[in-house]
């Protein structure tokens, strides 16, 4: 049977300032046990501005406009070292302004819980009226404003504030007077990954050309749980992007993974086109509040921006093989099995080198490996080092355990087979994902063959198992023909055989 | 090193006493390991967890310093691998550094 294959990928990122302070966990519980810290006082000269944030390579590199590779090539720091000609529109998505966002939150709310200032809204909404992602339906979501008066009385009362530029322009209120599940705050996080899971998804239809109606499932896989009191986590996220996002013949789920939960979901949505349930499956994310400035101290002590001022999204769609779009190898897939233990070489092992042996293939014929796709420029201030380079390093070093690759010939396996990180420390965001989209131009461009998509997942944070998690697949080059399957190994070809003759064998005992 | 883990090693000490407690690392990077062994020795540089201002004084070592104490198998399946990767002079150093000025045991 034909393999499935990444049809579109889309990235997404939405500059959120304000919400660092109200929002991110590192200022926030700072905000409860030392109003006054310094850090709180300091974070907002850290800030950067909406265009410093289009500027950055990194921020390019997610949505599409460089190549990750390209980033070499620019002078590093990076936040100190701008792309002057860089655009908020990208090639797989874009970077939206908080302002837009506090639209979308309005947009994505089904429950009349988001109040937004009448000025505010009328001169934001302004701004898009002429935007081809907004439908009228959707701007008539955003129906009238109210006066700042009633906010600040809602706020008083324990709705959460939105804020722009550090001014209250708007709240989120709660949805149940005593449900700890239904909490203003909870409501916010919430709307907040539904609205930019819908912006994930509607540039993933859009810049595209997909017909939103041809989705006929969608996976959901960000890291909140949405659901009340009797049933936290309950979902689903997933149908409530799609009813906003025009996916009207779909329904779909919520995955959940931590950070592994995008490459399990890219799994599952291959396996779900492979089988001939579904023909056009997505999978989407939006991002998390809490992880905003989650390294802020660090930066500020450093004398950096505060780095982690976006929210990340994404989406990846996964069709019947088109004999152009670069198939998912659902035959060379890797996991971490519950038996496979958790010191790195296991876990390398059962991701990286036992799915390559079951195929025939060695570690060097990967072009690219995508793992952990954190920006360094984020993690190193916070003395967590480079995420992506230190996989590299452990891929290259199994390499060199195994004789694949001479030990001497680790930095340049490295820096073949690897690439800066780039991506957001939005938990689930980096992780595999982030290269899937350039990915999948550099095997259309013919620059690469075969790529690994390697999703790790830190499941002690649950609290509920101290195992390790990960999944991977491999997306290879189409090869033209849209009858691309997996190859049929001699034993299959015997144990089909044999199958054949045991029916005719029983055919002739019976004398039928 | 988050607060959690600070709290365990505070509760292991003051169940065991502090000079049955020996804090075995595996962090990956020489800062951070430098990082959490003053935690556990000094304190909490950070003061924001339950070792702020509390001087434990514990044995620390990373286990990349405790090679010749563990089953050669054993240490080569677990850490063979990150002992190619990881700067491990770094790391013992600062390891070292730490507790040579702040261990008390």
């Amino acid at each position: 049977m034909s393999l499935p294959v990444v049809k579109a990928a889309s990235y997404i990122l939405v500059h959120t300032p304000d919400m660092i302070l109200h929002y991110g966990t590192t200022c926030s519980t700072e905000h409860d046990a030392n109003p006054n810290s310094e850090l709180l006082k300091k974070a907002p000269e850290h800030f950067r501005s909406f265009e410093e944030v289009v500027k950055y390579a990194p921020n390019q590199a997610y949505i599409g406009n460089i190549l990750p590779d390209e980033m070499l090539n620019l002078p590093k720091p990076w936040y100190g070292n701008l792309m002057q000609d860089a655009t908020a529109e990208g090639k797989m998505g874009q970077i939206v302004s908080q302002e837009e966002f506090i639209l979308n939150i309005k947009i994505s709310d089904a429950f009349d819980l988001v109040m937004l200032e009448k000025s505010f809204l009328e001169e934001h909404k302004a701004r898009i009226v002429d935007n081809k992602l907004y439908s009228e339906k959707e701007l008539a979501k955003l129906k009238e404003g109210f006066d700042l008066s009633d906010i600040e009385k809602k706020v008083q009362e324990g709705a959460e504030p939105l804020h722009s530029n550090h001014k209250l322009v708007g709240c989120v209120k709660a949805a149940h007077e005593k449900d700890k599940n239904l909490t203003s705050h909870i409501m916010v996080e919430n709307l907040v990954v539904k609205a930019s899971g819908i912006i994930a998804l509607k540039n993933l239809i859009h810049k595209n050309n997909i017909p939103a109606e041809s989705i006929e499932y969608v996976i959901e896989c960000s890291e909140e749980a949405c659901g009340d009191m009797n049933q936290r986590g309950g979902g689903n996220f997933a149908k409530s992007i799609c009813e906003i996002a025009g996916t009207v013949s779909a329904t779909g789920s919520d995955l959940r993974g931590f950070c592994a939960a995008p490459t399990h979901a890219l799994i599952n949505a291959a396996a779900l086109v492979k089988s001939g349930v579904y023909k056009s499956v997505a999978i989407v994310a939006g991002g998390a509040t809490a992880k905003l400035g989650m390294n802020a101290r660090d930066h500020v002590n450093k004398g950096l921006p505060i780095l982690e001022d976006c929210l990340g999204g994404f989406a990846v769609l996964v069709t019947e093989n088109d004999g152009i779009s670069p198939v998912l190898r659902t035959d060379v897939v890797g996991r971490h099995t519950v038996g496979t233990g958790s010191s790195p070489q296991a876990v390398m092992e059962s991701l990286i080198t036992k799915p390559l042996d079951a195929a025939g293939l060695k570690i060097t014929d990967i072009d690219k490996y995508s793992v952990e796709m954190q920006n360094p420029e984020i993690t190193e201030p916070a003395g967590a080092g480079d995420v992506p380079l230190a996989n590299f390093k452990m891929i290259a070093a199994l390499g060199a355990k195994r004789g694949d690759i001479e030990k001497t010939a680790m930095n340049s396996f490295i820096a073949k087979h690897g690439m800066p990180g780039f991506a957001p420390t939005q938990g689930h965001i980096p992780s595999g994902v982030p290269f899937v989209g350039a990915a999948r131009e550099m095997m259309i461009d013919g620059k690469i063959e075969r790529a690994m998509i390697v999703g790790k997942g830190s499941l002690f944070l649950g609290r509920m198992t101290n195992q390790f998690d990960g999944v991977s697949i491999v997306m290879e080059k189409n090869n033209g023909s849209t009858e691309q399957a997996q190859a049929v190994s001699k034993d299959e070809i015997k144990g089909m055989v044999a199958d054949a003759m045991k029916e005719f064998a029983t055919f002739l005992l019976s004398g039928k | 090193m988050d607060l959690e883990n600070q709290k365990r090693v505070l509760d292991l000490s003051e169940k065991y006493g502090k000079e049955n407690v020996v804090v075995v690392l595996g962090t990956a990077e020489a800062e951070s390991a430098g990082l959490t062994a003053e935690t556990v020795t000094a304190g909490d540089p950070t003061y924001a967890g339950p070792l702020a201002g509390v001087s434990l004084g514990l044995s620390v070592y990373h286990i990349f310093e405790l090679k010749d104490e563990v089953d050669a198998q054993v240490y080569d399946d677990q850490c063979g691998m990150m002992e190619m990767v990881l700067d491990i002079d770094a790391i013992n150093k600062e390891v070292g550094s730490m507790r040579q000025q702040f261990s008390k045991f």
